[in-house]
């Protein structure tokens, strides 16, 4: 017995829209597996999992903060990833970005008015774009591959920001502790409400928003597509590889950059050695499962956010470690690959040796 | 530096390029049937893992090296399927690999922070282990030492002498030809993908078992990656790739030891400079070749028209 | 229907046996609802050259596929030597002594001569020995090969000297070839079939297939022809026409192209000054002071086998591949070396590139969106308005397109790989040619295309240079060009000879052109070829 593939003739529109519906689906069914095998009841561990960080107002708007980073970045990768440009270091640009983005707290201690928080921003956007730089550049001029220099580049980045949170940025009046000093005021997002929840969603949804109106509607969200689906057609049209890959590097870097600095700026309040739980590989995840469409995106963010809330309530309420977050982006992120070939590919599971037939 | 200062850091430098030979090596084997697997990383954090546990539980470290193999293999199937059977995409396929293998990892390897390993122990030939220098040197590495060395001169032996190794490059090389001659594309590579994930795994496993006995989450930092960029170093050459591993080996020490010496650079600093020149290789490498040597389908889908 | 189109059984030479070697009864072959071959009778003789003659799509690669155990058949059965027979793989298929040269290649660039031929063999005890083997035998059929060249650095006809090679070591009953002499200079090809005539005449038959009919009638003993899956005849070459077999082929008569009436040229659209271009890649071929002018209102036809630096000069010609000379390409008397593509179609010309899926069109994408791939820049009829897309716009444009050009495709706005190799070429020739550019390259017009297409695309292309257009026509069918060219050059090894009037080129001529000979050349013993050559004209 065989799996065989058959060509469809034309993308599967339906497939489009329901293969990330199945991957959900399975990632269910494995979860459930799973927690039945480390001996927890599956529809518990599913319930505290998935939907108990939906059950309540102040969840919810923890939901939106985790999720926010994860839109940043997802998008600009979703757009990097469609021009076949592979920038897997984002984690190593959000850490580029907060660094980048924290000289103005760190160094202008005092200064406090709007003008900070958007010189802290910018900042941050132009540090993950100087990060993304290098393997764009490394790679136009070299051919070195991207994926892994901008991989090799976020150790690097979290190895800089180890140092200078331990030695040179240390806030000297904070104990020894290895952190820098606390961003006050102007130095920190702007907050909605009296929660956690800041401004930091309203930027991620405008530019999900300004990305899907270019991906869509514009020639250069076209020329993106075509570099990205046939190379040669590309240069036909006129188009250039190099300059694609600058543009979707820092356009994705940037983001990543602008995550980072608004992460440390918002949820951390300063430096320190562990500014993200891993958000530049998450926004992987959530690229491909929003079918690299910044819509897609924007849901797939939300879904993956669960994941982490559901991580953080199951060591409490299950006593399992929050590893099993990253366990189930892992697994999710398969189901979503295996469920992608249903697009393009018909299954057929064949019986017998295909030599029977004929004779 | 006097004799055994230098003595100790050229068995240092050994223990640090093993791991990374293992895992190329097996990445070499899987790239030259055209398969790019970006699980390494994944898969190596897994053996690490699973060697320390049964090594730990079982108390043979030997028993720890065979579940270490078997890890990364296993863990090397649903990528497999993936890629192979169902024609996804390879680049992101390699990244989920990873990603579940250190989650997986870190989730298994809780209970075991902290514990003391069962460390593989050093070979005692008697007579020439005692060799003043070149004895403990040459004659008393550990097992996979030898083992590592062992298989890339197999791997070399095999790749250009024997018909096995001729089909490997061959579907590497045009897997449209190869399926055109009647051999079966997917099953050579599936052989390749598993036979790398075993020795990933058996890098990983060199890890938790001899080079710092002991489970730490994310132990591999990084190292599978370094591992495909050394693969590309080596243009695919068995050969070039035990000088390249040995290279790296040999930089990732030499940072240590300059951070025991006590001058006044940023232990971080040294850190980085694996990754550091794991980029400057990539960059000399891609302009000296141009990634002419690569095989051709390498990372290209194939799908079988029946 | 005529006498000449009922079909007549083909007469086994006399002293043979009766019982055909190979023999196909009722073979049908579908894919999904796609049916390639629709209850197929074939038989073929010990030591008889047979051909499979039919046009592009008619179902031919797919039988043959089927008879060497690539693929297998829907329904139908097989019979070797009398026997029923269920060729199952490739494996089985050499087993019974058949061997296959394919039209494109199962070579392994990256491998040596005798590593590509191991691979091929079921057994190969000593690779040495099998090296010397290869020395020799290719030598004694007249193909002589280097066991320890790399693939990578032979040449199309060498190249296919190995499949050959290959296929002979084991000492085949039936050999097939499928198109052998696409890639082949005029030369080549007639010592290909000295060999061919020499193996038949050692009691080897051959399964030849082609859509070439004068080669047929002058090798081939016994011809069957299919049309769309289905076999219309079995025939003697030897003693049917070109013109019968051609109308069996395409089953009504094929649409001549109408006859260009001379007229004088007008300006130049593009001129070529010496252009050279380093070769891109180690496979690649580098142009040689190429030199060309194409002027207003004529068709110029550059012929030449595959590999000879037909992309590299369409790439240098559109624009892909810049220069470092700017006056190097010069369209309609402006400098442009240094341009690229956008610039050049701002100058009012159009290109259609040889490969029309991933080159001259995106597969995935819609025909409305293709049609923004190429007029983005030039015309509102993309549907572009300040970096915005108008998809209606471009919907419209690509409607008018597929009209006018007579696209048959399913719905309205398919995805550019679901159509037929010919409607997908009439959308890109036509998407250009609705530009009413004034200067329009085209590499390999009707490659692949059916009949009826390639006689459309012909007619456009005439009627386009008619209207006051410069026409560049990169081909290998040389019937193509002697049908559309005003002017024809040959190109070879990345030079190109000067463009002759066609009415004074001949086959021979071109082919010693291909062969490297130049008019103007410094090798006098070319030119003097060249003299004898054009002394014997037909």
């Amino acid at each position: 017995m065989r799996i065989e593939l058959e060509k469809r003739a034309e993308r599967s529109a339906v497939m489009a829209w329901a293969s990330p519906l199945v991957a959900v689906a399975a990632t269910f069914v494995t979860g459930a597996i799973i927690f039945a095998a480390i001996g927890i009841p599956p529809l518990k561990g599913l319930y505290v999992f998935f939907f108990e960080p939906l059950s309540s107002l102040w969840s919810l708007e923890e939901l939106v903060v985790k999720a926010t980073p994860l839109i940043l970045i997802g998008v600009g990768l979703s757009v990097a990833y469609r021009a076949n440009v592979w920038n897997i270091g984002a984690e190593g640009q959000l850490t580029a970005g907060a660094l980048a983005g924290a000289f103005v707290p760190i160094f202008y201690n005092s200064w406090q008015s709007p003008a900070t928080l958007v010189a802290m921003l910018a900042l941050g956007v132009l540090g993950g774009m100087v990060w993304a730089l290098i393997p764009a550049l490394l790679k136009i001029r070299t051919g070195a591959n991207e994926i892994l220099v901008s991989l090799m580049l976020v150790y690097v980045s979290q190895l800089l920001l180890d140092w200078l949170v331990r030695g040179p940025w240390r806030d000297p009046h904070g104990y020894n502790f290895p952190k820098s000093v606390s961003f006050e005021g102007w130095q920190t997002i702007p907050t909605i409400g009296d929660g956690r929840l800041n401004l930091g969603i309203v930027v991620a949804l405008a530019v999900a928003v300004g990305l899907a109106v270019l991906m869509r509607h514009t020639l250069k969200g076209f020329e993106v597509r075509v570099l990205g689906e046939a190379p040669r057609a590309g240069r036909f049209a006129g188009f250039s590889s190099d300059r694609m890959t600058l543009f979707v590097f820092l356009l994705s870097g940037g983001l990543a950059g602008l995550a980072g600095i608004v992460e440390v700026a918002s949820t951390v309040g300063q430096l320190q050695p562990n500014i993200s739980p891993g958000y530049g590989f998450t926004a992987i995840i959530v690229a491909f499962l929003g079918r690299l469409d910044p819509i897609g995106v924007v849901v797939a963010a939300l879904m993956l956010a669960v994941s982490y809330l559901g991580g953080e309530a199951a060591q409490v309420a299950l006593g399992i470690s929050d590893k099993a977050a990253r366990v189930f982006q892992g697994v999710l992120l398969f189901w979503v690959l295996a469920c992608d070939t249903l697009i393009l590919y018909r299954l057929r599971i064949v019986r017998g040796a295909p030599a029977a037939e004929g004779v | 530096m006097d004799q055994s200062a230098l003595l100790a850091v050229l068995l240092t430098i050994v223990t640090a390029s093993t791991p990374l030979l293992l895992a190329a090596l097996g990445e070499l084997v899987a790239e030259r049937s055209g398969v790019l697997n970006l699980g390494v990383e994944g898969m190596m954090v897994m053996g690490a893992v699973a060697g320390f546990a049964v090594a730990l539980t079982t108390g043979s470290p030997l028993l720890g090296v065979l579940a270490a193999a078997l890890a990364g293999a296993a863990l090397a199937v649903p990528f497999g399927f993936l890629t192979l059977n169902l024609v996804a995409n390879q680049v992101a396929t390699g990244l989920a690999l990873t990603l579940l293998g250190l989650g997986l990892s870190g989730l298994i390897g809780e209970a075991f922070v902290g514990q003391p390993g069962v460390r593989l122990e050093k070979l005692h030939v008697p007579g020439l282990s005692d060799i003043p220098f070149v004895g403990p040197l040459l004659f008393g590495q550990d097992l996979l030492v030898y083992l590592s060395l062992a298989l890339a001169a197999i791997v070399s032996h095999v790749l250009f002498r024997t018909r096995v190794g001729l089909i490997l490059r061959a579907v590497g090389d045009n897997h449209a030809s190869a399926h055109a001659l009647g051999y079966s594309v997917v099953r050579v590579r599936w052989a390749a993908v598993l036979f790398g994930g075993a020795l990933a795994g058996l890098g990983g496993g060199y890890l938790s078992l001899a080079y710092t006995p002991q489970w730490i989450e994310n132990m591999t930092a990084g190292r599978g990656w370094i591992a495909l960029a050394l693969v590309v170093f080596s243009s695919w050459m068995p050969g070039r790739l035990v000088l390249g591993a040995y290279l790296f080996g040999a930089v990732t020490i030499l940072g240590f030891y300059v951070q025991g010496l006590g001058v006044g650079v940023p232990a971080q600093l040294l850190s980085s400079l694996p990754y550091l020149v794991t980029v400057v290789a990539l960059v000399v490498i891609s302009r000296k070749r141009g990634g002419g040597d690569a095989p051709a389908s390498l990372g290209r889908a194939f799908v079988p028209d029946r | 229907m005529t006498a000449a189109t009922a079909p007549t059984e083909t007469v086994p030479p006399a002293g043979e046996a009766i019982v055909p070697l190979v023999e196909a009864r009722g073979i049908v072959k579908r894919f999904g609802t796609f049916t390639a071959n629709d209850h197929v009778d074939l038989a073929i003789a010990p030591g008889e050259i047979h051909a499979l003659l039919g046009e592009n799509g008619a179902g031919k690669s797919t039988l043959v596929k089927m008879i060497y155990g690539s693929l297998q058949p829907t329904e139908g059965r097989f019979f070797w030597k009398g026997e029923p027979v269920g060729i199952t793989d490739p494996n089985t298929a050499r087993r019974l002594g058949i061997g296959m040269v394919f039209q494109h290649f199962s070579l392994f660039e990256a491998l040596t001569v005798t590593e590509n031929i191991a691979l091929a063999l079921s057994d190969v005890a000593d690779i040495n020995a099998l090296a010397n083997r290869i020395a020799t035998v290719s030598r004694d059929y007249g193909l002589p090969l280097e066991p320890r060249a790399t693939v990578a650095d032979l040449s199309v006809g060498e190249r296919q000297r190995i499949e050959i090679v290959r296929c002979l070591l084991q000492e085949p009953e039936l050999l097939i070839m499928d198109e052998p002499t696409a890639v082949l200079t005029p030369q080549e090809a007639d010592q290909l079939f000295v060999t061919l005539e020499r193996l038949a005449g050692e009691g080897c038959a051959v399964l030849y297939i082609s859509h070439r009919l004068e080669e047929v009638k002058r090798l081939c003993h016994a011809a069957t022809i299919l049309r769309h899956g289905k076999v219309v005849g079995h025939v003697d070459p030897r003693v049917e026409t070109a013109a019968g077999l051609a109308r069996l082929m395409v089953g009504a008569d094929v649409h001549a192209v109408r006859p260009r009436h001379a007229r004088t040229a007008g300006p130049t659209r593009l001129h070529l000054d010496r252009l050279d271009l380093p070769a891109s890649g180690p496979f690649a071929v580098a142009l040689d002071r190429v030199t060309l002018e194409l002027r207003a209102g004529e068709v110029l036809a550059i012929a030449g086998v595959a590999g000879n630096g037909q992309s590299e000069l369409f790439d240098a010609i559109s624009g892909e591949r810049t220069v470092s000379r700017a006056d190097a390409v010069r369209i309609d008397g402006r400098d442009c070396g240094r341009i690229g593509v956008t610039g050049r179609r701002e100058l009012g010309a159009a290109f259609v590139p040889e490969e029309r899926l991933g080159h001259g069109a995106v597969p995935a994408f819609r025909l409305s969106e293709n049609v923004i791939l190429t007029r983005h820049a030039t015309c509102e009829d993309a549907g572009l308005r300040a970096g915005f897309i108008d998809a209606r716009r471009a919907g419209s444009t690509a409607a008018r397109v597929s009209e006018a050009f007579d696209v048959r495709k399913g719905r309205p706005d398919p995805e550019a790989r679901s159509l037929s190799g010919g409607n997908l070429q009439k959308f890109v020739v036509g998407r250009e040619l609705d530009r009413r550019p004034t200067l329009l390259v085209v590499n390999q017009p009707t490659w692949g295309v059916d009949a009826g297409a390639a006689a459309l695309i012909r007619q456009a292309l005439v009627d386009l240079a008619a209207d006051g257009s410069a026409v560049l026509v990169i081909s290998q069918d040389l019937d193509e060009i002697f049908e559309i060219a005003d002017r024809i050059a040959v190109i070879s090894r990345g030079r190109l000879s000067p463009a002759y009037d066609a009415h004074v080129m001949t086959l021979e001529k071109i082919g010693l052109l291909m062969g490297g000979a130049h008019g103007g050349s410094d090798r006098i013993d070319d030119a003097e070829k060249l003299r004898e050559a054009d002394g014997h004209a037909h």
